[in-house]
């Protein structure tokens, strides 16, 4: 019954998808707003569609319906409630359904929004929306079926598996990097309805900004969480590991953030329009390229789903996707020549320049290490990975000075800086760097790359500080206000401005926790008999004894051990390991204590049967906690820019021009 | 004209650092896939490079030692066996009969030094509860304390 009407919902939803494209494109072109009309009605039967689908799943998951191979697979009699609905996006076909969901909600929630100011591109845009939805359609009705079903029946099911069941974080990290990944078909689908129109004029460009700070957003808490998962799960104490799904959401991110950079070197002064459609279609391609990555099993990685033959299909779509959007672009080149030119060297276009190429060469440097194995073979026969080293020997240069950047890009003045205006906005900054390279050295911090972290840390913290308070001690002077009232005021006059700010603040605490984390890692893996002790660091570890026991879909054995800080019990944990019935092997499940100075984190690695001895590896990580802060900070900056609030900068562009311009106070 | 050159010309040097810095990447980060018959075929030649060797655990050769936390084992192709040693305990889906991959070096022809252990999942359906209960059996002495409490 749920198979009958969850395939039949998935193939009706596809024929409509099908149906609205085509009648939205020929109501644009025959000025037919009944056409129009219908197209738009076609995205909310394909929404409605697809949430019965989903519906239906979590039905089926919650029912444990064994005659859908999908529950079967997924779900368990004795998976807990909570896994088992998230089971939804915990294996291929289910991802692609939320997937679907996602597309459809945000696309409706686009063309409802964005109506009114875009009746002109809204058809286009809507046929884009609806042929992207169609392709993913056409996977779940077809070659990845969620609703397939299987005969005999179970009559119980395999359960999850037991690394999606072993975290709650499991429940926010896949829906949110599937919101990241899709919401670029939105900034996508409106840059090619400017196209495909030729209204290239600037008024695509808002719509498009905001909703590719949305995406930026949601892509950005995906891929902290994502490594905060595995940080938590996967058992090895670390966060990243250059893993080709890793790296395959951190390239749409990449070239999405030199987009929301460039964009506004458009907005400013009407350059780089070739460049920042270019920018926008590839990043829409690279989040299509990041699920064939996950879901295709042509490289191999912990977070991938298994092999399936849905690969090609993504390559032909990733194909067309390129070859309809540039060729749109070479078509409309003449109506995309810059307005403006460039001035001076010592500029705020300069700096986002460099910006933007510095970012495409981390973005071609982890695109290159990723696929190199694959490269290799088909060039010289022989498969060549290059792993970690790789990635750190290139990417971290580039992300040092991306990091000066950040600090330099926001306060220089377009068009043309001046000395005193360098001086003005810099030295402050400048002399804190200084002063944290001299401080750092001092606690010990050695090696170029880590003081270098350190300082321009502390340089890009201090220009966003400065542009604080300066703005909101020259409200004050101005108003009267009170100083955080000043700062909220400031913040509400121009949300892109300060939100950007805020996020470069995250990414800060980003950047700082990840260079502690690894510079300052301890780590020791002892064997302890009962009662004995491991040093670490400030820490004392005692092994205290071993216990097991059965709940309803696993077995679990755990060590408990005794955390001394100088003498003083400081902590009792517990890491233990699961054996799940549908796994050969058990599941590692670490015990983190984390505090804003250090996590100390646990693994029981192995042990002996009678519970005497147990082997333990003990990590001190610094600064860890900041990573996540850091992530939750880049976030707030997002929704401070995209916050509705008074159109300030479109209403009045001279008072605009104050609040861009840095330093002016 | 002048800006532009300037411009042209900083875009090009940070382009040729670019290449320049992923050259260097490759170069010092290449590792090489290789099976045990290869391994063995390259012998002492292959020393000074890192690999990815890729078989089967042999079953039977697999030994751990807590005390020390040494891993030693053989892997196979069906053809010729590389013996492996590694300082760390054995991943969670590592065991004899499996496929694993090592990376690490072939420290004088005869033993690879791992420094990387990554198990192979297999995917393979197993029917629940044998496994349990073979779980169960494993750890009994480890259950008692706890349930007499």
């Amino acid at each position: 019954m749920i198979s009958t009407l969850g395939r039949f919902s998935l193939a009706l939803a596809l024929g409509i998808a099908l149906y609205g494209a085509i009648v939205s494109i020929l109501g644009a072109q025959r000025r037919n707003p009944a056409l129009v009309e219908s197209g738009r009605g076609a995205l909310f039967a394909v929404f409605g569609l697809a949430s019965f689908a989903v519906l239906l799943m979590v039905a089926a998951l919650v029912g444990r319906d064994f005659s859908i191979r999908y529950v079967a697979r997924n779900a368990s009699l004795g998976t807990p409630l909570f896994y088992t609905i998230i089971a939804l996006w915990g294996a291929l076909e289910g991802s692609i359904l939320l997937w679907i969901w996602i597309l459809a909600l945000m696309s409706l929630l686009a063309v409802v929004i964005e109506g009114k100011q875009n009746r002109e591109s809204i058809p286009y845009a809507t046929a884009v929306l609806l042929c992207i939805s169609a392709f993913f359609l056409f996977l779940a009705a077809f070659p990845a079926n969620p609703f397939a079903s299987i005969s005999p029946p179970p009559a119980d099911g395999r359960g999850p598996n037991p690394l999606l069941q072993n975290h709650p974080l499991m429940a926010i990290h896949p829906p949110c990097l599937y919101t990241g990944y899709v919401g670029w078909s939105v900034p996508y689908a409106f840059a090619m309805a400017a196209l495909i129109k030729g209204r290239l004029g600037d008024e695509w460009i808002r719509t498009v900004r905001r909703w590719s700070i949305v995406a930026w957003g949601f892509l950005t808490v995906g891929i902290i969480l994502g490594g905060w998962w595995s940080y938590e799960v996967l058992g090895w104490g670390g966060y990243w590991a250059w893993d080709p799904v890793e790296n395959a959401s951190l390239l749409p991110w990449l070239t999405g953030t030199a987009f929301l950079h460039s964009v506004m070197i458009q907005e400013r002064r009407k350059m780089l329009k070739v460049w920042n459609l270019a920018l926008i279609i590839t990043t829409f391609a690279l989040t299509i390229f990041g699920t064939f990555l996950t879901r295709s099993g042509i490289l191999s990685s912990v977070h991938a789903f298994s092999e399936s033959t849905i690969g090609p299909l993504f390559l032909a779509f990733i194909g067309v996707i390129l070859f309809v959007s540039f060729g749109f672009l070479v078509k409309r080149s003449d109506g995309l020549k810059p307005e403006g030119d460039l001035d001076s060297l010592v500029s705020r276009e300069t700096a986002f320049l460099m910006n933007n190429l510095l970012l495409l060469g981390f973005a071609f440097a982890v695109f290159l290490g990723t696929l190199f194995p694959l490269l290799s073979e088909a060039v010289r026969g022989v498969k060549i990975s290059v792993g970690e080293p790789f990635f750190n020997t290139v990417n971290v240069p580039i992300g040092l000075v991306l990091i000066l950047l950040m600090g330099i890009g926001p306060l220089i003045a377009w068009r043309r800086a001046s000395l005193e205006s360098l001086r003005r906005n810099f030295s402050v900054p400048l002399l804190l760097a200084f002063l944290c390279t001299g401080v750092s050295s001092m606690l010990g911090v050695r090696g170029l790359y880590p003081l270098l972290a350190f300082a321009l840390a502390v340089f890009a913290a201090a220009t966003v500080f400065q542009e604080f308070y300066r703005g909101a001690r020259a409200r004050r002077q101005i108003t009267g206000e009170g100083y955080l009232a000043a700062l909220s005021n400031l913040t509400r006059r121009s949300q892109r401005r300060y939100g950007g700010l805020i996020v470069h603040l995250g990414v800060v605490l980003v950047v700082v926790g990840i260079t502690a984390s690894t510079v300052f890692k301890l780590e020791k893996e002892v064997t302890l008999q009962q009662g004995e002790s491991l040093q670490l660091g400030r820490y004392q570890v005692r092994f205290d004894e071993l216990a097991a026991w059965h709940e309803p879909q696993r077995f679990v054995v755990q060590g408990s051990f005794t955390v001394f800080n100088a003498n003083r019990r400081v902590a009792e944990m517990r890491p233990s390991k699961r054996f799940y019935p549908s796994e050969q092997q058990p599941i590692g499940t670490v015990d983190v204590r984390s505090t804003p100075r250090e996590d100390l984190y646990l693994i029981l690695s192995s042990f002996t049967r009678d519970g005497a001895s147990a082997t333990l590896k003990v990590l001190i990580r610094p600064l860890v906690m900041w990573i996540w802060i850091g992530g939750a900070v880049m976030a707030l900056g997002a929704v401070v820019a995209i916050w509705p609030g008074r159109r300030v900068l479109a209403a009045e562009p001279a008072k605009e021009r104050v609040a861009w311009q840095p330093g002016r106070s | 004209m002048k800006k532009k050159t300037k411009l042209l010309l900083g875009v090009t040097i940070m382009i040729a650092a670019l290449g320049y810095l992923i050259y260097g990447g490759i170069r010092e980060a290449a590792v090489y896939y290789i099976t045990p018959t290869e391994l063995k075929e390259k012998g002492t030649s292959a020393a000074d490079r890192a690999f990815r060797l890729g078989g089967v655990v042999v079953p039977g050769s697999l030994t751990w030692e807590p005390q020390t936390i040494q891993l030693t084992f053989r892997l196979t192709d069906g053809k010729q066996e590389i013996a492996v040693r590694h300082t760390g305990s054995p991943p969670d889906l590592f065991k004899e009969g499996a496929g694993a991959i090592v990376e690490g070096r072939y420290a004088n022809g005869n033993l690879f030094v791992a420094n990387t252990i990554l198990a192979k999942h297999s995917e393979e359906y197993r029917p629940p509860q044998a496994e349990q209960v073979q779980a169960k059996e494993l750890y009994r002495t480890l259950i008692k304390p706890r349930e007499g409490r």
